[in-house]
């Protein structure tokens, strides 16, 4: 379909202020009397606070409060703590200070006494589910959020003696699905590729540290935060807190990169409203050091796994195992194992399968979803291992690819009970892909030596879950005839939220010049939309902004009616007017506006849908009499689960004497359906691809095991790519002729696979400049590179985390 | 599309919603937190070594992981000879953006932190307060600089740029920062001005450079987001203009 706005690049409305510095995040705040809050970290990794000398730091000079654990409530979750008297990972906040100053804040926290009683800890989870291994928690070894509560679950000796030092030992499983015949699968195949491998954790690591200032006022407790959700945030916020969502006042323009990591609220983003509570509403500042960050940021979860892939001569996946543990952190973490079997399922959609996982805790900071959370891992071990199977078969890399991935629109399913998928071009982007790449060429030179260094291509594809819906939209025509769309979707970077409120211009025939768009914060009356995260932006809040302006259509429609007779039916929107269907009469927005204010009730947002969410209709509320408000839920069917696939195409020099990669080429071609703004796109394709690059190569945890301290806490140590790692261009794609029917717009996000999607294709070259090698870990740094080139051994042990 | 669509998903266990990760816990008051029934462990204080040698190891090893542990912002371990220090303020001028400032700065304050806390030009940003990242980098007599590495009583007497005294008093956008826009160069925007500084030097430097030299050029600042195909493309298209 032909449209307007949509698939046409524009200039997001924020993009002047951030390229002038004028943009505030949370930090660039100011208020009058604002005193500074700094915590006091946990040194050990696990142990019980058994006293602080609070009354020490209260003498201390400019020292204005002491917040203590015990005087707040909060989650029962001990890694979820605000402030705690129990920590489980090292640089866990355990109490804070407010003073006059920074520094004073800082003095009285080095003046502190703090006696604490180490505990046991953990670092490797199968070191906990070894029969004596220890626990990461008091209460158990093993939690997840999503259905795994904590409890203990430990592995018999045989469990591991069985498995040997080089296999991954397979007890108990917290968690098992299957579907089809396994052993028949297996059976029949022509070759079977068996594996273990670990995946390491890694650093979330946004540029803004999760600086946040909070003061109370009229019974309301306003905070400056970062979060890549604007609405979304303040519910749990607000229980954070222990308020009603009604009385936080949330201000959140900008947010400094989150990747998952800032997805909603957070404890920490509690800490200052606490301590202004305690000092009577005075403003509290809370910088976030680099350091703090590391601890408190979030983190990937790091995997030790198995997987056993069984493929017919054609290269069709027939039977796959599998089974996760999951380093969890010391929280209930996120579910990233499960989403293994989950994007397992829909990328290679085998015959028969089976999933196991166990998410075990650690000492380790809490672990959260970051970008692909379990699908980029997911890429990053089996892509590899397709190359395997191709090379067992002696087919092409890019047709194992072909023979399993879904395509064609409405085709495939997801996990044990074969749910459909909404769209899937997977097999598209790998033909079209492979074309653009000039892909038959190139594999033909793969492996190939030159002045002593490698050629070799590599293929990757991911998947993430792309589209939530029931969310609320919002938009609003005020009397100068301007169009205010509301959302409170977040401002992570991607600028989607400007990109999907493009769509409520659509329906609406608005010139985009003639729309504001209303964000950043509770007082711009966001209503209760999806946050920033998930992939799923473009394909939620696409539907919602096209409920909401609907819902303003009939309202225009109606007021015509009202105005110059007849029935809605008999007129039409056309250059911001409401026009007769016959021409001869017709009305402006503006006066539509203005009708729909003297009316009242729904026209002006007075009488609004129940169905609404309570934010909902608070901010309808906030904005109820100022314009035609077109508020509503969405209620448009979804009947599937909604895939977002990238495939990506890479070129690599790799330099076997001194493990150096250097990326020649790299293409990345995303199955989105309509694109919504295609500058945007490309922008998410390659940073993907950048932050893929890091995943692959350099980004990983390493902890001292005697301590459970990190020793890869800074930039410079977890190594996030910078401009000479990687090409200064990429090339981008988005499939042709895509189109999801469960969209209004046949929209569907991406922001996750293009990660996972780069990593993985990565890899594969790695792999394919040494010969087919499988390290069977990520990342692949420099001197496994070199091992594996010199036919060294490794230098870690096959199942060993945390070390490279 | 049918009405009754919605429930039809429901049933087949497809998620509308994500969890609300607030929702997962039973909130309680904090002393609560420590699961099980631990016997009451003897009081170690980590600050004082007793005579075990267990114990000293451990309160070594708690005493330097405590350091670590709370590398805060503006650490500066207290000790009467640095706080007698960092306490005498000079009144100095700098020359910020084309204008002399008077301001009081200790001899112990960075330049990053003059400007955004004493200044209040916070377009300048702290990502990592340690030159790892690039996104305070302002200009000193036209040459990039981490401001959150540099003392500002070393720069008195320099002209300093900042990503706020770019843009012409008229407010027309530098080259720069146009070209940034026109390519959709900033993802969250939190290294923005560090990238803009980087640019706008290196183009003072050499108003035509080749992409590797401007590569080169900004290195320095670390993109998150992985926007930097974006932002070599906006100082091409600055070339030349700047």
């Amino acid at each position: 379909m032909a449209y307007t706005l949509l698939g046409k690049d524009f200039t997001p409305p924020d993009l002047h202020a951030k390229v002038t510095g004028s943009a505030k995040y949370a930090e660039d705040f100011r208020a009058d009397g604002m005193v500074f809050l700094k915590i006091f970290a946990s040194p050990v990794p696990h142990g019980r606070v058994t006293s602080i000398d609070s009354e020490a730091v209260k003498r201390m000079p400019g020292v204005v409060g002491v917040l203590l654990a015990h005087e707040i409530k909060q989650p029962s979750d001990a890694g979820h703590a605000i402030l705690t008297d129990y920590p489980v990972f090292a640089g866990q906040p355990i109490f804070a200070v407010a003073a006059m100053t920074e520094q004073q804040a800082e003095d009285a926290i080095q003046a502190a006494t703090v006696a604490i009683d180490p505990l046991p800890f953990c670092i490797d989870p199968l070191e906990s589910l070894r029969p004596d291994g220890p626990n990461a928690n008091v209460g158990g070894n093993v939690a997840n959020r999503k259905d795994v509560p904590l409890q203990e679950i430990k592995w018999t000796g045989k469990d591991f003696a069985k498995a040997g030092d080089d296999t991954l030992p397979m007890g108990q499983p917290a968690q098992e699905w299957s579907y089809g015949d396994l052993e028949a699968g297996f059976a029949k195949a022509a070759a079977v590729v068996e594996e273990s491998f670990v995946s390491a954790a890694n650093a979330h690591h946004a540029m803004e540290p999760r600086s946040c200032a909070a003061y109370w006022e009229n019974g309301k407790c306003h905070v400056w935060g970062s979060t890549q959700s604007s609405s979304f945030a303040v519910p749990s916020l607000a229980k954070y807190v222990g308020i009603s969502p009604a009385d936080v006042v949330l201000v959140s323009e900008y947010c400094g990169g989150g990747f998952g990591g800032k997805a909603y609220s957070y404890p920490l983003m509690a800490l200052p409203a606490l301590m202004s509570k305690k000092l009577n509403g005075r403003p509290v500042m809370m910088r976030v050091s680099r350091d703090e960050e590391f601890y408190n940021g979030s983190a990937r979860a790091g995997f030790q796994g198995w997987v056993k892939i069984g493929f017919a001569g054609d290269g069709r996946v027939v039977a796959l195992d599998s089974y996760i543990v999951q380093d969890n952190g010391s929280t209930t973490g996120f579910w990233d194992f499960q989403n293994f079997g989950m994007a397992a399922s829909v990328v290679l959609q085998p015959e028969a399968m089976r999933f196991r996982g166990i998410p075990v805790l650690t000492n380790t900071p809490p672990k959260g979803a970051q970008r692909g959370p379990g699908e980029n891992q997911t890429a990053n071990i089996l892509e590899p291992l397709l190359d395997k199977g191709a090379r067992a078969l002696g087919i092409d890399r890019l047709a194992i690819r072909l023979a399993n991935a879904p395509g064609g629109g409405p085709n495939g399913a997801i996990g044990p009970d074969r749910l459909p998928l909404t769209s899937a071009y997977l097999r598209e982007a790998l033909e079209q892909g492979a074309a653009a790449f000039d892909y038959s060429q190139r594999v033909k030179r793969s492996g190939r030596q030159r002045n002593g260094k490698v050629r070799s291509v590599g293929i990757g594809q991911a998947y993430h879950a792309a589209g939530y819906n029931g969310w609320d939209g919002m938009v609003r025509i005020t009397p100068d005839g301007k169009l205010h769309i509301h959302t409170g979707v977040g401002n992570l970077g991607t600028y989607s939220y400007a990109a999907t409120s493009r769509v409520a211009a659509e329906v609406l025939g608005y010139d985009w010049s003639n729309t504001v768009i209303e964000r950043g914060g509770t007082l711009k009356a966001m209503p209760f939309n999806i946050g920033q995260f998930g992939s799923n932006t473009s394909f939620t809040m696409t539907r919602t902004n096209y409920a909401a302006a609907m819902d303003a259509r009939q309202k225009l429609l109606e007021i015509g009616a009202m105005m110059l007779g007849g029935a809605a039916d008999d007129y039409e929107l056309r250059n911001e007017r409401v026009v007769a269907r016959d021409g001869s009469a017709s009305i402006t927005f503006a006066q539509a506006a203005e009708k729909a204010i003297a009316l009242g009730g729904k026209y002006a947002g007075h009488d609004v849908d129940p169905e609404l969410r309570e934010l909902t209709k608070a901010a309808a509320q906030m904005i109820a009499g100022t314009g035609l408000i077109g508020v509503a839920k969405d209620k448009l069917p979804k009947n599937g689960i909604v895939p977002a696939l990238v495939a990506a195409f890479i070129e690599i020099e790799l330099d076997p004497e001194t493990g150096k990669v250097d990326i020649v080429d790299y293409l990345g071609i995303a199955d989105v359906g309509q694109v919504l703004h295609p500058q945007g796109l490309d922008a998410q394709i390659r940073g993907g691809a950048v932050m893929g690059f890091g995943l692959a190569a350099t980004e990983r945890y390493i902890y001292d095991p005697a301590y459970a301290r990190p020793n890869a806490k800074g930039y410079y140590q977890a190594k996030p790519p910078t401009y000479l790692d990687v090409p200064a261009e990429l090339a981008t794609l988005a499939v042709e002729g895509a189109h999801d029917p469960q969209n209004p717009v046949g929209a569907k996000g991406i922001g996750e696979p293009v990660q996972g999607a780069a990593s993985a294709a990565y890899l594969s070259a790695v792999s394919d400049a040494l010969g087919g090698y499988t390290f069977n870990r990520v990342p692949v740094v420099a001197d496994m590179i070199i091992n594996a080139a010199a036919n060294l051994p490794q230098s870690h042990l096959p199942l060993q985390t945390n070390c490279q | 599309m049918s009405e009754d669509a919605p429930k039809r998903a429901a049933e087949l266990g497809i998620p509308e919603f994500p969890p609300d990760p607030a929702d997962d816990f039973e909130w309680v008051p904090a002393t609560r937190q420590v699961a099980g029934d631990l016997p009451e462990p003897p009081l170690i204080d980590w600050r004082t070594t007793s005579s075990s040698r267990r114990a000293f190891l451990r309160g070594v090893v708690c005493s330097g992981v405590a350091v670590s542990a709370s590398a805060h912002l503006f650490t500066v371990r207290p000790s009467e000879a640095r706080a007698a220090v960092r306490g005498v303020e000079r009144l100095i001028t700098l020359n910020i953006n084309g204008k002399a400032r008077r301001v009081d700065v200790p001899p112990s304050e960075t330049l990053a932190q003059t400007i955004r806390y004493r200044l209040g030009l916070t377009g300048t940003k702290i990502g990592c307060n340690r030159a790892e990242c690039g996104a305070c980098t302002v200009l000193a007599d036209d040459v990039p600089i981490y401001s959150c590495s540099t003392l500002t009583h070393q720069v008195r007497g320099k002209a300093i740029t900042t990503v706020e005294g770019v843009a012409e008093p008229d407010g027309t956008l530098h080259p720069v920062q146009q070209a940034f826009i026109d390519e959709l160069g900033p993802q969250c925007g939190f290294c923005t001005p560090g990238q803009v500084m980087s640019a706008v030097g290196l183009l003072k430097k050499n108003p035509a450079p080749t992409v590797d030299q401007a590569r080169r050029a900004l290195s320095g600042n670390l993109c998150r987001c992985g926007a930097y195909h974006h932002y070599l493309a906006g100082v091409m298209r600055a070339a030349g203009r700047a």
